[in-house]
This record gives C-alpha cells, sequence and structure tokens, in this order.
C-alpha cells in the first residue's frame, strides 16, 4: 500500500496527483463529498489529467474535453470517452488516506 | 419528418447524427461525405499524428458497434453539389436524395495562400492524406518554413522542432495571434524562440520558388528564406459553394439564427461551416455542441432552443497546453493571475468593467476550468 497523504491535506471536492514514480501508471485520488476514490489519472480519451478535472458528486470531468466519469465505476457517461479509466482501492486508516496498488479493471 | 441527410461526416457531421437518434428522430437517416473515410478526429494531425506518436486507427471517432446502433445510411466519398428545396433534394455527384430534412456540416478547408502555386514540398493540414504527405516529406527534409502562426502553424511548427527540423515561422502581422492582445500574444510568440524556432514577423510572403519541388520562400521585403518543405498555416474558409444558389444567405458561412436554424425551413447548420448569431466558431468543442440545439430545434420545427456555450479550444505546443475560452476585445484589460508568463505557466484573465469575459491558461488546466465555467455567455 502507498501512503497517498493525510485526510485533513484533502478537503471534500479536492483532489491530488501521485506520480508514476509512485505507481505503474499515474494515479487520482479524489475526495468526493468526503468518500475517497482513486482512478487512473490520465484520461481514457487523449492526454489529460483527470486530476485536474471538475469534481460533481462522484463525477469527474475531463479538463481537455469533457467526457466524464463516474468515480465509483471508473466507466465514463458521456462522449468524447468510451472506454473506462480503471480505479484502485482506497482505505482511510486513522486519518490517513492508502492507495492499494493493484487496480481494478472495469469488467 | 421521414428523412433528414447530413452533408458532412466529420465531427459535427457525426454529432448531429447520434443527436438526431438520441432526441429520437427515428426516421430515414442518410450521411453524406466527400471524403472516402469514416469519420475521424483532426486535432490530433497537427500533434501526435506528425510525431508518428498517433496512427490513423487512433483518430477514429466512431466504431462498428456505434454504427450499427445509428443506423444511418453512409455515403462515403460523395460530394454534395446542391441543396434544391423546393424539390426537397440534396444533389449528389451521382444522384440525388429526397429529404425532409437537411443539417449542413461542410466544416472548412484551409485558406489558400497568393502565390502559393503548386510545388512539391508545399503543404496544408486538414485531412488525413494531408498529414500522411506532410509527414512522409518531413522524413526527408531539413529546413521546414511555416507560414502563418496562427495555432495550427504553432504546432506544425512544435511538431518540426521536435522532430529535429530547422525551423522559421513567417507571420504577416506584427505580432501572431493579435487578438490576444500585446502581452498574451508575446507569451505565445516567446514558445517558439524558447524552442530554437525562428519566428519572422511583419514579412508577408511574396511567392514560393523552385522547379517542381519547392526551394526558397520569397518574403514582401525582398529577401528569401531556404525551404525543404514549406506548410502554409493561414486561417480556413467556410466550405459553403456547393450552396450558392440554393437561396440560403452566404456570408462568412452559412447563417444561422441562434438556434442553428438557416433561413430555408427545415435546414440547420453545425461546426465550422456554420455563422450562428453572428458568430462562426472554428473549434473542436463548438462541433461537438452545436448539433444538440440544431437537432432540437430542427425536429420542433421552431427555434425552441438558443447556443448557450462560451467557445473554448486547446492547443499543445511544445510541450505546453495552451487553453482559451471567452470572447475578448481590444479593449478589454488583461492580468496574469496565477503563474508568470516566464515560467509559461500561468493563467490570465480579461475584464470588461468588472466581469470576467475571457481566460487563457498556459499548462494549468485546473485553474483555467474553475474560471472558464464562471464566464457569462
Ligand atoms: C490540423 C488541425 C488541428 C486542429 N486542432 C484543434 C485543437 O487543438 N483544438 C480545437 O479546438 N480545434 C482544433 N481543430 C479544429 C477542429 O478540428 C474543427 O473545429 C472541427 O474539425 C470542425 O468540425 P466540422 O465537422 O464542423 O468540420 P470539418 O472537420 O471540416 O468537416 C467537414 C466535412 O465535410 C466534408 N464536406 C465538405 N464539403 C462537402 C460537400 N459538398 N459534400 C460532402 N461532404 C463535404 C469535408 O470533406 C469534411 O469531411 C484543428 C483542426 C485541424 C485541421
Ligand atoms: S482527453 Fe479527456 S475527454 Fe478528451
Amino acid at each position: 500500500m502507498l501512503r497517498v497523504c493525510d485526510l485533513s491535506e484533502l478537503p471534500p471536492g479536492e483532489s491530488i496527483r501521485i506520480s508514476e514514480s509512485n505507481t505503474a501508471v499515474p494515479v487520482a485520488v479524489f475526495n468526493a463529498d468526503g468518500v475517497i476514490y482513486a482512478v487512473d489519472d490520465t484520461c481514457s480519451h487523449q492526454d489529460a489529467s483527470l486530476s485536474e478535472g471538475w469534481l460533481d458528486g462522484c463525477f469527474v470531468e475531463c479538463p481537455l474535453h469533457a467526457a466524464s466519469f463516474d468515480l465509483r465505476t471508473g466507466l465514463p457517461t458521456c462522449l468524447p470517452a468510451k472506454k473506462p479509466v480503471r480505479t484502485h482501492q482506497v482505505s482511510v486508516v486513522d486519518g490517513v488516506i492508502w492507495l492499494h496498488q493493484a487496480a481494478q479493471d472495469v469488467a | 419528418m421521414k428523412t433528414i441527410t447530413v452533408v458532412g461526416a466529420s465531427l459535427a457531421g457525426l454529432s448531429a447524427a447520434r443527436e438526431l437518434r438520441a432526441q429520437g428522430f427515428d426516421g430515414r437517416l442518410v450521411i453524406v461525405g466527400e471524403e472516402p473515410h469514416q469519420p475521424y478526429d483532426r486535432p490530433p494531425l497537427s500533434k501526435d499524428f506528425l510525431l508518428g506518436r498517433a496512427e490513423e486507427a487512433d483518430l477514429a471517432l466512431t466504431d462498428a458497434a456505434e454504427r450499427a446502433a445509428l443506423e444511418a445510411e453512409w455515403m462515403l466519398g460523395v460530394h454534395a453539389n446542391g441543396l434544391d428545396t423546393g424539390a426537397g433534394e440534396v444533389l449528389l455527384d451521382n444522384g440525388t436524395v429526397r429529404t425532409d430534412g437537411v443539417v449542413i456540416a461542410t466544416g472548412a478547408r484551409p485558406r489558400i495562400l497568393a502565390g502559393q502555386g503548386n510545388l512539391n514540398g508545399v503543404h496544408t493540414l486538414r485531412t488525413i492524406e494531408d498529414a500522411l504527405t506532410l509527414r512522409a516529406d518531413l522524413e526527408r527534409a531539413e529546413r521546414v518554413v511555416v507560414v502563418g502562426a496562427g495555432f495550427i502553424g504553432a504546432e506544425v511548427a512544435s511538431a518540426c522542432a521536435t522532430r529535429g527540423l530547422q525551423v522559421t515561422v513567417v507571420e504577416a502581422a506584427p505580432k501572431p495571434l493579435a487578438g490576444l492582445g500585446d502581452e498574451m500574444a508575446s507569451a505565445c510568440a516567446a514558445l517558439h524562440t524558447d524552442h530554437g524556432v525562428r519566428l519572422l514577423c511583419g514579412t508577408g510572403v511574396a511567392g514560393l520558388s523552385g522547379d517542381h519541388r519547392v526551394r526558397e520562400v520569397l518574403l514582401r521585403d525582398g529577401s528569401s528564406i531556404e525551404a525543404d518543405v514549406v506548410v502554409i498555416g493561414v486561417g480556413v474558409v467556410p466550405t459553403t459553394e456547393w450552396l450558392d444558389g440554393s437561396g440560403l444567405s452566404l456570408v462568412n458561412g452559412v447563417v444561422c439564427d441562434p438556434g442553428c436554424r438557416t433561413d430555408l425551413p427545415d435546414v440547420v447548420a453545425v461546426g465550422d461551416v456554420a455563422n450562428v448569431g453572428g458568430h462562426r466558431v472554428e473549434h473542436w468543442t463548438n462541433a461537438t455542441r452545436q448539433p444538440r440545439v440544431a437537432v432540437r430545434n430542427l425536429l420542433a420545427g421552431a427555434l425552441v432552443e438558443s447556443c448557450a456555450d462560451v467557445p473554448y479550444f486547446w492547443s499543445d505546443q511544445y510541450g505546453v497546453r495552451i487553453q482559451f475560452a471567452g470572447r475578448v476585445l481590444p479593449s478589454d484589460k488583461v492580468e496574469v493571475v496565477e503563474g508568470s508568463v516566464e515560467d509559461r505557466a500561468f493563467v490570465a484573465v480579461w475584464r470588461r468593467e468588472a466581469v470576467e469575459v475571457g481566460v487563457l491558461a498556459f499548462n494549468n488546466t485546473k485553474s483555467f476550468n474553475r474560471r472558464r465555467r464562471a464566464l457569462p455567455l
């Protein structure tokens, strides 16, 4: 498991990018109204960083062409993205956010 | 309406076809496109595709499953010659289509430079064929001259510099991208010089010389620049010739009301070709967003919704992501509100009275989008 940050450093509505020096690919971690989610950071459409996107509930909108992804499943909810992004398990233990290393492919 | 014909099978045309089905049109849907290809994405053509980091398959905008679900009749490699609304027909090279409604999505094509001629080694960039021939030509080139320092010209220059070529950009105006104002135009211009690309402003091109192949670009001031490859990026013109005599008003594109409706009933226009409510926008996002409104009005047979988007585009050059949104005037005041121009990472806003009307960012998508959302129409 990888230590992301203290929960207090990631308030609701915020996101953080974990660079590929720590994980196989960059990962975006979000605090969606108190629930922590993590997905692959690079949009499945083209080259944009989802951690820089717009968080609306548990959906993140890509900052380049506005595809939206459901952070619970990684599935896109609108074009131009057609493919999902992988989700990652996270846990919060004693006020610290941890990222589990193995990604979940969408079935 | 029993039949609706979409003319132009690119981003705006495909988006319109998707919207027609999404909004419940279950009649005959015909899509006519001059290019022999299924719809593909143009922005990568001046970016990753030129660098060989993207191939044709990466450009596809649609796949077999989606096409099956659309249940459209695709007429690809077919040129539309005219529109006869009296008869309810779209006239084609090889026949006609009887139709009740029409979506015009014929986009734009590169403007030709006076004196461009037809020497080998001289390119414009709009289609996949253009990109393939340019890419092949760059394999053998050492010196490239890009005429026009707009966004596509700048992206081509950036790709050529990344490929290790010696690049000169020639711009007739005193500064590139004059619409951004002095300070921001300089910020964009600096990206060229940062990367060893020579930028010559204030000198127009008088002509090109060479035997079969271009050898030199001749400038108005009497000087010349040697070139193995020349790329002309001096803007685009809306593709409306095929509509001459149709009764449509054609001024800077197909003239439409704010809901993409033309002066002819049951004919709407979308994307680069459409002059909607006095604005013609040549950006990707516009071509994906207008069709929803246009189709809604077409199916309603009335103006029930107007387009309400602030224009937005992005450009990737020299490893910098540039994003811009809004409509700015020379009298608006611009201010850098985050980061710094020197670091090539900043956000700048334009204000009219106290209201933010435009935002430009270099490598700061997050703040850019927050501010973009707050812009007034
Ligand atoms: C190299 C390049 C890079 C770009 N980069 C960016 C970018 O970074 N960001 C951005 O926001 N925008 C960018 N754009 C702009 C964006 O691609 C366009 O805004 C978009 O393609 C417009 O879509 P459209 O469907 O309206 O028109 P087009 O894509 O021009 O398509 C029109 C289609 O209609 C067809 N057609 C024309 N006349 C006829 C006829 N008479 N009969 C049948 N078919 C016809 C044409 O062959 C064409 O396939 C770029 C464009 C290019 C060329
Ligand atoms: S890169 Fe995310 S929608 Fe295009």
